[in-house]
């Protein structure tokens, strides 16, 4: 696959301080790598998605950005300063399957541990953070599900649901794990359209994404990635029928 | 029924083991959110047979049966039981849940050996279902300090704790100790068997720690609610098997749980909200 790296001209017209700066990452398992020497820069404002054929290392990456998984080689850094574990500013959102969703909380309690990191484990709610759950349910239109069960919701209420808890945290990167996976052509729609305000709003979103027809309406820029290398751009401009054959067919 | 109170009134014994139902009976119904948040009521079930043969050696090497002795030959044999089923488990073919299903039977087995061997004289039936009505003034008074920790340890570590169970590498990624967490979860369940051995005995004792919190869940998904709610029922139930044992003369341990039982099976058909008979359709 041929290495584009035409990323800093998009969004050079962003501050250096939100850039989100990944360098020569390699993330491994015992023997086996699951992300071998990935390097890409982008920054606030961009929607990326990582595409490529399963067992590439997607989630490896979304996981390992967000602090939950050590990575073994290379540098991460955010606004400047390399990170080595967890930060607020992070939020992850796991695949449907990995969540367990007869858990009992209800949309409210799910959104209302995104101030956990602000409040810390033990104190109590203050009201800022009352105010800032109750924003948020209104910002994404959960207000009137905000005491059903995450069980009870359909899947693009569900994801909106752990994208409250992600917008609640204050987070400034949203990782996402395949977030449109399941969801039928009306909630995929209003995800696409949360996903695009939310990142008019300043935030950088990376999400694993399958369905190459829409890629290019939903992320500017793309990380095409097989188990052999990857390649970084434009989404439209990466996403050429060349480029897709090499990723998937290699 | 006047007379059942009449006799609650005058006898010492029935007021302290109705105070000893509340005790018991609030902690493990407060607790049993976590077993249920957990799934893992099978494993609390082989934790609660594996406490006699521990507290069969401790005694047997000790040479009494104080409360001490007992959580500590509890907690050994539950260590012992439940590692040893890990150690199988990651080494073997065999699951760990089947390692646990062997393991604690034979350990159970190896206790009711012991006992005849011991140097107190002990009725197995009171070991395996409890007898509430022969709590003593001090028995009390641990049970009050076991089940104020344990009550304490859970309000205060709600929140890393239930984080640990919904997404364990997310409160990890958030710095919870999660392993700590789970090891802190483990110390509170053999407290909380402990605790409840004298009311209603190592086998039932799973009972008071799964169903009010089970029963809780057939009505809310509100969390607080499972918890609290579960700790009223533990502590509703603990009081009606009391009396129910005094008004039919049935053993107080086995009436608790039966209570317990019977309201969880009621639920199960009748609650609004999640009860076969009367569910509500919430999903639009």
């Amino acid at each position: 696959m041929s290495e584009l790296h035409s990323d800093h001209e998009c969004c050079a017209h962003h501050s250096q301080h939100h850039e989100l700066v990944v360098d020569s990452l390699s993330v491994g398992y015992r023997q086996v790598s699951a992300l071998k020497d990935i390097s890409f820069s982008t920054s606030c404002g961009n929607r990326v998605a990582l595409i490529g054929p399963n067992g590439a290392g997607k989630s490896t990456l979304l996981k390992t950005i967000a602090g939950l998984t050590k990575y073994t080689k290379g540098s991460l850094s955010w606004r400047g300063s390399r990170i080595t574990k967890w930060s607020r500013e992070f939020a992850y959102l796991p695949q449907r399957e990995e969540v367990d969703w007869n858990f009992p909380i209800t949309v409210r309690g799910l959104v209302e541990m995104g101030r956990y990191p602000q409040t810390g484990m033990f104190s109590r709610f203050s009201k800022v953070d009352h105010a800032a759950v109750d924003q948020t349910l209104e910002h994404l239109e959960l207000t009137d599900l905000s005491e059903r069960q995450i069980r009870e919701l359909s899947g693009g209420q569900q994801q909106r649901a752990f994208l409250g808890r992600a917008i609640c945290q204050e987070a400034h990167v949203l990782l996402l794990d395949e977030p449109f996976t399941g969801l039928d052509r009306t909630a995929a729609a209003m995800l696409e359209k949360t996903i695009l305000s939310l990142a008019e709003e300043g935030r950088l979103i990376i999400a694993s994404h399958h369905d190459l027809s829409n890629a290019s309406e939903i992320f500017n820029q793309t990380l095409l990635l097989n188990q052999r290398g990857y390649g970084f751009g434009p989404t439209e401009e990466l996403l050429t029928e060349p480029n897709i054959e090499s990723c998937f067919n290699a | 029924m006047s007379e059942v109170f009449e006799l609650i009134r005058e006898q010492s014994f029935l007021q302290r083991a109705l105070l000893a139902a509340v005790l018991i009976g609030f902690a493990n119904g407060f607790f049993s959110g976590f077993v249920n948040l957990r799934r893992n009521a099978l494993s609390v079930s082989a934790l609660s047979h594996t406490m006699l043969p521990g507290i069969a050696i401790a005694v047997y090497f000790t040479g009494h049966l104080s409360q001490l002795n007992a959580f500590m030959g509890a907690l050994f044999a539950c260590l012992l039981v439940g590692l040893s089923s890990v150690l199988v488990g990651r080494n073997s073919r065999i699951p760990q849940a089947t390692a646990l299903a062997i393991l604690y039977t034979s350990a159970f087995a190896g206790g009711i050996a012991l006992l005849p061997f011991l140097p107190v004289s002990v009725d197995l039936h009171e070991w395996l279902f409890g007898e509430i009505t022969f709590v003593s003034d001090s028995d009390l008074k641990i049970a009050f300090l076991i089940s104020a920790f344990t009550l304490a340890a859970c309000i205060l570590f709600m929140r890393p704790l239930l984080l640990t169970l919904f997404e364990p590498n997310v409160a990890a990624a958030q710095g919870v100790p999660t392993r700590l967490m789970q090891y802190l979860s483990f110390l509170l369940l053999v407290l909380m068997l402990v605790a409840s051995l004298q009311a209603v005995g190592c086998v039932l004792s799973v009972g008071l720690l799964v169903a009010p919190a089970a029963t809780m869940l057939l009505y809310t998904d509100k969390t607080a609610l499972i918890f609290w709610g579960g700790g009223i029922i533990g502590a509703l139930a603990g009081v009606f098997g009391v009396i129910l044992s005094v008004a039919i003369d049935v053993q107080p341990g086995p009436a608790i749980v039966f209570t317990l039982g019977t309201v969880f099976i009621l639920s199960f058909l009748l609650s609004p909200r999640h009860g076969i008979l009367l569910k509500r359709h919430t999903t639009d």
